[in-house]
C-alpha cells in the first residue's frame, strides 16, 4: 500500500465534514417522515405533503455533500443533465400518472383512488 | 472551498494525484451519463408502480397496511443510508488516507449486505404469505421496482468485492482509482433513488 499523506490534513478534514453534514440532514428527513407515518400525528394530506418536501431536499441535499454537485463551480454539465433527466422524468412519469389515474376514473370510479 | 472548479462529480482526487485525476474526468463524466439513464429506468417503474397503486391494482388481494412493515423498512433506509456514507469515507481515505481504504469500504460492503438481507427477508415473506409477483398489478410492480433496486444493490456489492481483489492485486494504481471513484458514485446515486423508493412506495403506502 501507498503511505498516508498527512500534508493535506485540512482538506481532507474540510471534505469529511461536507459527507457528515450531508449524513446528518438525511437522517433527519428521514426521520421526520418516517415519525409521521409511525404516529399518523396529522391528517393523510399534510403526512403526504410533508413526505414529498423531505424526500425532495434531501435528494438536493445528497447531490450537493455526497456528489459534490452545487450551483457555484464552473463545470455545469453534470448539473444540467440532473436538470435535463429531470425534465424527461416529469413529462414521462407525470403524464403517465396523469393519464391512467384519468382513464381510471372515468372507466371505473371509485376503483382508482389512492 | 477549493479554488479550483471540480472536474466530475463526486469526490475529485485533486492534482496531486496526477494522471488518475486528469483520467477520471472523461471516464466519471461518461459513467454520470450512464447514472442519468439509469434514473430515467428506476423513474419508470416508480411511475408503472404509482399506476397500479390503487384497489383495481391491488385485484382483491392485501394492501400496503398488511404487508409492509414500517420497521424493517425504516432499519433499511438506516442502513443503505450508513452505509452510502461509509464510501463516502472511502473515497476520502483513498484520497488522503489509503491505509482506511480497505475497512471503510468494507464498512460500506457490510452495511449494504445487511439491507439487501432484510430486504430479501421482506420480499421472501410477500411471496410465501400469498403476496407474490403474481398477484396483482400492483404486486407485480412492487416486485420490479424494488426488486430492480435491489438487483443494483447487490450489482454494486459485488463491484466492490471485485474492487478490493483489483486493489489487493495491482495496489493502487490510477485505473484503480477511477474506478473506484466510479463505484463511489454508483453507491451514492443508489441511496438517492432509494429516497423515492421509500417515499413513494413505503410511506406513501402506509400514510
Amino acid at each position: 500500500m501507498i503511505r498516508d499523506n498527512m500534508a493535506n490534513g485540512d482538506e481532507e478534514r474540510r471534505e469529511a465534514r461536507s459527507y457528515r453534514k450531508g449524513f446528518s440532514l438525511a437522517v433527519l428527513l428521514s426521520a421526520v417522515p418516517f415519525a409521521l407515518v409511525w404516529t399518523q400525528a396529522f391528517g393523510r394530506g399534510v403526512i403526504l405533503a410533508v413526505i414529498g418536501v423531505a424526500a425532495l431536499v434531501q435528494v438536493v441535499a445528497q447531490f450537493r455533500y455526497f456528489l459534490h454537485i452545487d450551483l457555484s463551480r464552473q463545470k455545469r454539465e453534470d448539473l444540467q443533465l440532473i436538470l435535463f433527466s429531470a425534465l424527461v422524468l416529469l413529462i414521462v412519469v407525470g403524464g403517465t400518472v396523469w393519464v391512467m389515474a384519468d382513464l381510471g376514473h372515468r372507466m371505473m370510479p371509485g376503483m382508482t383512488g389512492p | 472551498m477549493t479554488d479550483r472548479a471540480p472536474l466530475h462529480p463526486g469526490l475529485n482526487l485533486g492534482p496531486r494525484h496526477g494522471a488518475a485525476h486528469e483520467q477520471a474526468e472523461t471516464v466519471l463524466f461518461g459513467f454520470w451519463v450512464f447514472l442519468m439513464s439509469d434514473l430515467i429506468l428506476f423513474g419508470l417503474f416508480l411511475g408503472t408502480y404509482a399506476s397500479m397503486a390503487n384497489p383495481m391494482g391491488r385485484a382483491g388481494g392485501s394492501g400496503p397496511q398488511e404487508l409492509f412493515s414500517l420497521a424493517s423498512v425504516a432499519a433499511q433506509t438506516g442502513l443503505l443510508l450508513a452505509s452510502s456514507y461509509a464510501m463516502g469515507m472511502a473515497g476520502i481515505a483513498l484520497k488522503h488516507r489509503p491505509s482506511r481504504l480497505v475497512p471503510w469500504t468494507l464498512a460500506a460492503l457490510g452495511l449494504a449486505v445487511g439491507f439487501l438481507a432484510l430486504e430479501l427477508r421482506d420480499l421472501s415473506g410477500m411471496v410465501v404469505a400469498g403476496a407474490g409477483p403474481g398477484r396483482s398489478g400492483w404486486l407485480s410492480s412492487f416486485f420490479a421496482l424494488v426488486g430492480l433496486h435491489g438487483l443494483h444493490v447487490a450489482a454494486a456489492c459485488l463491484w466492490a468485492v471485485v474492487m478490493l481483489a483489483q486493489l489487493r492485486i495491482f495496489g493502487p494504481s490510477d485505473a484503480v482509482k477511477t474506478r473506484f471513484l466510479r463505484l463511489a458514485l454508483f453507491w451514492h446515486f443508489l441511496d438517492i433513488v432509494w429516497i423515492g423508493i421509500f417515499s413513494v412506495v413505503f410511506l406513501g403506502g402506509l400514510a
